[in-house]
């Protein structure tokens, strides 16, 4: 597989593994505004997911050798794909737990995205630039939602409080990857494709710096960083999120409805 | 004089697609959106160029195939429908018909984008600047949830995209 097509697999991995996750809380959030807004969210991530996931398809049906081989897919990606060829970041696949958590998650991915996209609109590949120009506007909303509600929780109640810094805690260990370039994620750079995301670590950590002091809460000081997401190597947490999300299509190949 | 044919023949395909609404905001047509790029003739092939409103718009799927069914229906046999995601639909393309055709139907129509520092939204109902903001997020991915502080109408508005 050439370094582009894994690039934009890593994307729509990003994506997707995060609207499974966000895709738990339909019909289960805590007021239907808010149970509405998360997956209208999710819709937009599933979207951009989407556009990716076409994009990679034919890449991998254009390139050398593939005459030979069932074409790919949007689906066939998503669906048929195992464990160690999924490229997210950890970040995404972590557990929903309550709220705090869901919303510092959404806050965390959503800050990272927006300095990605807006670089990306100006992609030397055209298709990613079109993709992102549309997402980063998408991207403008969640950013601004998640932000406001880690800030009403932080700066909430004794309760709230305690709950999304527990988040922060936990979550903080698989923020440091979205920063730590893949082999793929190089070459993206060197060609113009895509920026190289160490170079986005600043805008993101001011952003997160000035959302945190609104909202009270700390930065986790001296955290030992989790990697390997993006390389295929995965928390446990995955395997389960891809086990639901593909159940259907691997026990009835081809099921359409 | 085969120009001049030409012309008259993408003319009534614009006009056919002027009957085409949006499934989620009936009283648009894809024209009044304005996602519809261009119209193509290549040999006895049709082909219609559309731009997303939004990656994850459920609509798109039903628009790409009301397009193709209107088509069809007036007799054209081979239809394409292809999307272009480069550059990116933006609410300024919306024509001020739909603007206004918006605002009738009770959704308040979006500002345009270069307008800096206008953030009112107006009360598609009685016509107040005094409303707030319910939610970012409403009924579809293209709006957001309002209401109004005067008449205590809630509404919709077509976000700014």
């Amino acid at each position: 597989m050439d370094q582009l097509t894994a690039y934009v697999l890593h994307l729509a991995d990003n994506n997707l593994i995060l609207t499974q996750r966000n895709g738990e809380w339909c019909g289960h959030g805590p007021i239907l505004e808010q149970d509405i807004a998360i997956t209208n969210i999710t819709l937009d991530l599933i979207g951009q997911s989407r556009n990716f996931y076409q994009y990679a398809a034919g890449l991998i049906n254009n390139s050398a050798g593939a005459a030979n081989l069932q074409p790919a897919t949007e689906d066939s990606l998503a669906y048929l794909r195992k464990e160690r060829e999924f490229k997210n970041c950890l970040l995404v696949e972590q557990q929903n737990g309550d709220w705090a958590q869901t919303i510092t998650r959404q806050f965390l991915y959503s800050a990272y995205q927006y300095f990605l996209y807006e670089k990306m609109q100006h992609s030397k590949d055209e298709q990613l630039a079109g993709i992102a120009a549309k997402a980063f506007k998408e991207v403008s909303y969640h950013l601004t939602w998640s932000s406001e509600w880690v800030i009403r929780l932080g700066d909430g109640t004794e309760e709230s409080h305690e709950r999304t810094q527990n988040a922060v805690n936990e979550l903080w260990r698989y923020t440091g990857e979205m920063f730590e370039p893949t082999a793929y994620e190089q070459q993206m750079a060197a060609e113009e494709i895509a920026p190289d995301p160490s170079a986005l670590k600043e805008s993101w950590m001011k952003k997160v710096q000035e959302v945190f002091e609104e909202a009270t809460l700390m930065i986790p000081e001296k955290t030992f960083m989790q990697t390997g997401g993006k390389k295929g190597i995965h928390t446990e947490q995955l395997g389960y999120i891809l086990t639901e999300l593909q159940y259907l299509q691997r026990t009835y190949p081809g099921a359409e409805w | 004089m085969v120009t001049a044919e030409n012309d008259i023949r993408l003319q009534k395909i614009w006009d056919l697609l002027g009957e085409v609404n949006d499934p989620e905001v009936p009283v648009l047509s894809i024209l009044d959106l304005g996602i519809v790029r261009d119209v193509k003739m290549n040999g006895d092939e049709t082909e219609v160029i559309i731009t997303p409103t939004y990656s994850g718009c459920p609509a798109m799927d039903a628009i790409s195939m009301d397009i193709r069914l209107r088509l069809l229906e007036q007799g054209y046999k081979k239809i394409k429908v292809s999307t272009v995601l480069s550059p990116a639909w933006t609410t300024d393309w919306m024509t001020d018909e739909g603007k206004n055709k918006l605002k009738e139907y009770g959704i308040a129509p979006p500002p345009r984008s270069d307008r800096d520092g206008q953030t009112e939204v107006i009360c598609p109902q009685c016509g107040s600047e005094n409303t707030k903001l319910l939610s970012q997020f409403g009924s579809t991915a293209c709006k957001a949830l309002y209401q109004c502080n005067d008449c205590k109408e809630p509404f919709d508005h077509f976000k700014c995209h």
